[in-house]
C-alpha cells in the first residue's frame, strides 16, 4: 500500500481584497467578484518565497508523518515561481528539514501541475522500493500583471506530502494522466510576468483536461461520483471548479471542502494540493477523494484517495488548512502589496 | 554576504544547529571549538527548540542596505525554551516578522520561521534563514 503518510499547508498572513485591486485599475470589483467567484487572495511577504512557504509547510507534513527526515530519500519541489533560474529549490528546503546529503532532489515546473507532479513521481518511486519516503511539494508565489484578470487572483501558498508505504493516512488507490500540447498560458524567459489565451484557457485547456483525465480516472478504478465523499480539482478561480466538477457528475457538497479559492485565490502548484490537506483536515477513516490537477501548456494529473484509520491520531498534530487561512491576516492597499511583490521599478 | 561565508552558517541559520559541551553540558550557539566553562572540546550538536519569548526588542526604521525594503521591522533578543537542550534557554537575535509593532511585548511567545533574510541584490545569492513570529 503507498500513499500519504503526512501533510502539511503554508499560506501567508497577509491579503488583498479585490475591491483594492479594483479601485486602482478602474475596475468593476464586483463583476470581477461574480465572475471569478473569488473575495480576497493571499499575499507573500517580502521575506517569503517557494522556498520558505515549502519548508514551513514541510515541517507541518513532518510533524503528521513523525518520521525521520533522514529516511527521505526524494524532495521534489513544483513550482513555476522557484527563486532562482538556475539553482535549485529542494537543495535548500531539503538543508533545512535536515534531509541532506542522502537525498535525491529536483525542482518540478508543469505552469499549475507541478505540484501534483512531484507526488506522481514520488508515489512511483516509492512505489517501486527505490526510496522509503518521498518529500512532495507543490507551492508558488505567483504574479499576474498589473490590472490583468490574473492580478486578481495569482495567490501564494504552499502544501507538502511525505509519500511512503507505511503509517499511511491516505492511500493512493490508483493514479492517470493526460496530457496534449495546448498553448493556454506560458512565461517565455526573462519576462517577468506570464501571458494567457484569454477565454482559450477555458474549454479547450482547463475543462477538456480534467474532464479527459477525470473520466478516465473513474473508468480506470470503475467508479462512479457518488462513491466518494470529497472532490477537489485545480482552482484558478473559484468557479471553473465548480462547473468541471458538475460536468463530471459530482455535487457542490462534494466539492466544498476543498475549495478554497474564493478566499486564498489561485495558489498553482499549490492549488488542488492545497484543496487535498483542507479535505485531509476533514475526511473520515475510509472516506474516498477524487483530485484531478491542470498545468497549462497542457496536462491533468487524476488521484483517488482512500483516507486511513490513522487520520484521526495525526490530523491535529499540526495547523489545519482552514485556520491557516482564515486567521491572523493581514489586509494590504495596493502600494504595500506593489511593494511586497517588486512590481516597483526603484533607482539603482 | 559572499557565498561560502553563507554557506559556512547554514546549519545554524537553517537548522538551528548548536553545539552542546559534553562535559559541562553548555550551549553554544553558533557552536565553538572549546567550552569557556570546563574547556572540553567534545560537543555533540543539538538543534534548538523553535519556540520561546522576547526578551527585549528595538524598531530598526533605518535598515542596512540589504534590508531597506523590509524598513521598519523588529529585531530583538529572543529566549529559546530549554527544551531538551539543557536547562537554560538559548538567547539569539532575531528579526521578528509578521507583527504589528504596537502589539509588540516583552515576555510574548514567538515560534521560529525560516524566512529569506535578504538578496544580494537582483543578480546575487538569496541568503535565508530564521526569524521569529508571533505565535
Amino acid at each position: 500500500m503507498v500513499g500519504i503518510t503526512g501533510y502539511g499547508v503554508y499560506i501567508p498572513r497577509h491579503r488583498i481584497k479585490v475591491e483594492e485591486i479594483a479601485k486602482v485599475w478602474g475596475a468593476d470589483a464586483q463583476a470581477y467578484k461574480k465572475g471569478l467567484f473569488v473575495e480576497e487572495k493571499s499575499v507573500p511577504g517580502p521575506d517569503q518565497d517557494t522556498i520558505t512557504m515549502s519548508v514551513e509547510a514541510t515541517f507541518s507534513a513532518l510533524k503528521r508523518a513523525q518520521i525521520d527526515p533522514k529516511k527521505i530519500g526524494a524532495v521534489y519541489v513544483g513550482s513555476e515561481s522557484h527563486p532562482y533560474a538556475v539553482k535549485p529549490s529542494g537543495t535548500t528546503v531539503a538543508e533545512a528539514i535536515g534531509a541532506c546529503p542522502d537525498v535525491h532532489c529536483a525542482d518540478f515546473e508543469f505552469a499549475c501541475k507541478a505540484g501534483s507532479e512531484a507526488m506522481f513521481v514520488c508515489l512511483g518511486l516509492v512505489s517501486s522500493d527505490s526510496i522509503e519516503y518521498g518529500l512532495a511539494i507543490g507551492a508558488d508565489t505567483s504574479q499576474g500583471a498589473p490590472g490583468d484578470a490574473l492580478e486578481y487572483t495569482a495567490a501564494a501558498g504552499a502544501a507538502a506530502f511525505i509519500m511512503g508505504k507505511d503509517n499511511i493516512i491516505a492511500e493512493a488507490i490508483d493514479t492517470y494522466s493526460y496530457m496534449t500540447d495546448t498553448p493556454d498560458f506560458w512565461r517565455r524567459e526573462y519576462q517577468f510576468y506570464p501571458r494567457h489565451a484569454s477565454r482559450f484557457t477555458g474549454e479547450p485547456a482547463y475543462f477538456k483536461h480534467i474532464l479527459g483525465a477525470g473520466k478516465a480516472m473513474l473508468e480506470k478504478v470503475k467508479m462512479k461520483p457518488n462513491d466518494f465523499q470529497y472532490a477537489v480539482f485545480h482552482q484558478p478561480n473559484g468557479k471553473f471548479p465548480q462547473r468541471v466538477g458538475r460536468l463530471l457528475g459530482f455535487e457542490k457538497k462534494q466539492i466544498e471542502t476543498g475549495l478554497l479559492c474564493p478566499k486564498l485565490g489561485n495558489t498553482y502548484s499549490g492549488s488542488s494540493p492545497m484543496g487535498l490537506t483542507a479535505i485531509l483536515d476533514e475526511a473520515k477513516p475510509n472516506d474516498l477523494i477524487f483530485m484531478v490537477s491542470y498545468g497549462s501548456g497542457a496536462g491533468s494529473d487524476a488521484f483517488v484517495w482512500r483516507v486511513t484509520e490513522r487520520i484521526n491520531q495525526v490530523r491535529d498534530s499540526a495547523v489545519k488548512t482552514r485556520d491557516m487561512l482564515n486567521n491572523n491576516k493581514s489586509y494590504l492597499e495596493y502600494g504595500t502589496y506593489a511593494k511586497y511583490r517588486g512590481k516597483i521599478r526603484k533607482g539603482e | 554576504m559572499s557565498s561560502p561565508r553563507y554557506w559556512r552558517g547554514i546549519p545554524q541559520r537553517y537548522r538551528l544547529e548548536a553545539g552542546k559541551c559534553k562535559k559541562c553540558g553548555k550551549i553554544y550557539f553558533p557552536p565553538r571549538l572549546i567550552c569557556d566553562e570546563c574547556k572540553s572540546r567534545e560537543f555533540e550538536k543539538v538543534n534548538l527548540p523553535k519556540e520561546g519569548k522576547i526578551l527585549t526588542y528595538t524598531i530598526i526604521r533605518v535598515a542596512p542596505s540589504q534590508c531597506t525594503d523590509q524598513a521598519p521591522y523588529a529585531m530583538g533578543i529572543v529566549e529559546l525554551s530549554a527544551g531538551s537542550t539543557g536547562k537554560d534557554g538559548v538567547k539569539i537575535l532575531s528579526q521578528i516578522a509578521d507583527c504589528d509593532f504596537d502589539k509588540l511585548e516583552i515576555g510574548m511567545p514567538v515560534r521560529i520561521e525560516f524566512r529569506k533574510i535578504y538578496q544580494e541584490g537582483e543578480a546575487g545569492i538569496i541568503c535565508y534563514g530564521y526569524k521569529c513570529v508571533p505565535v
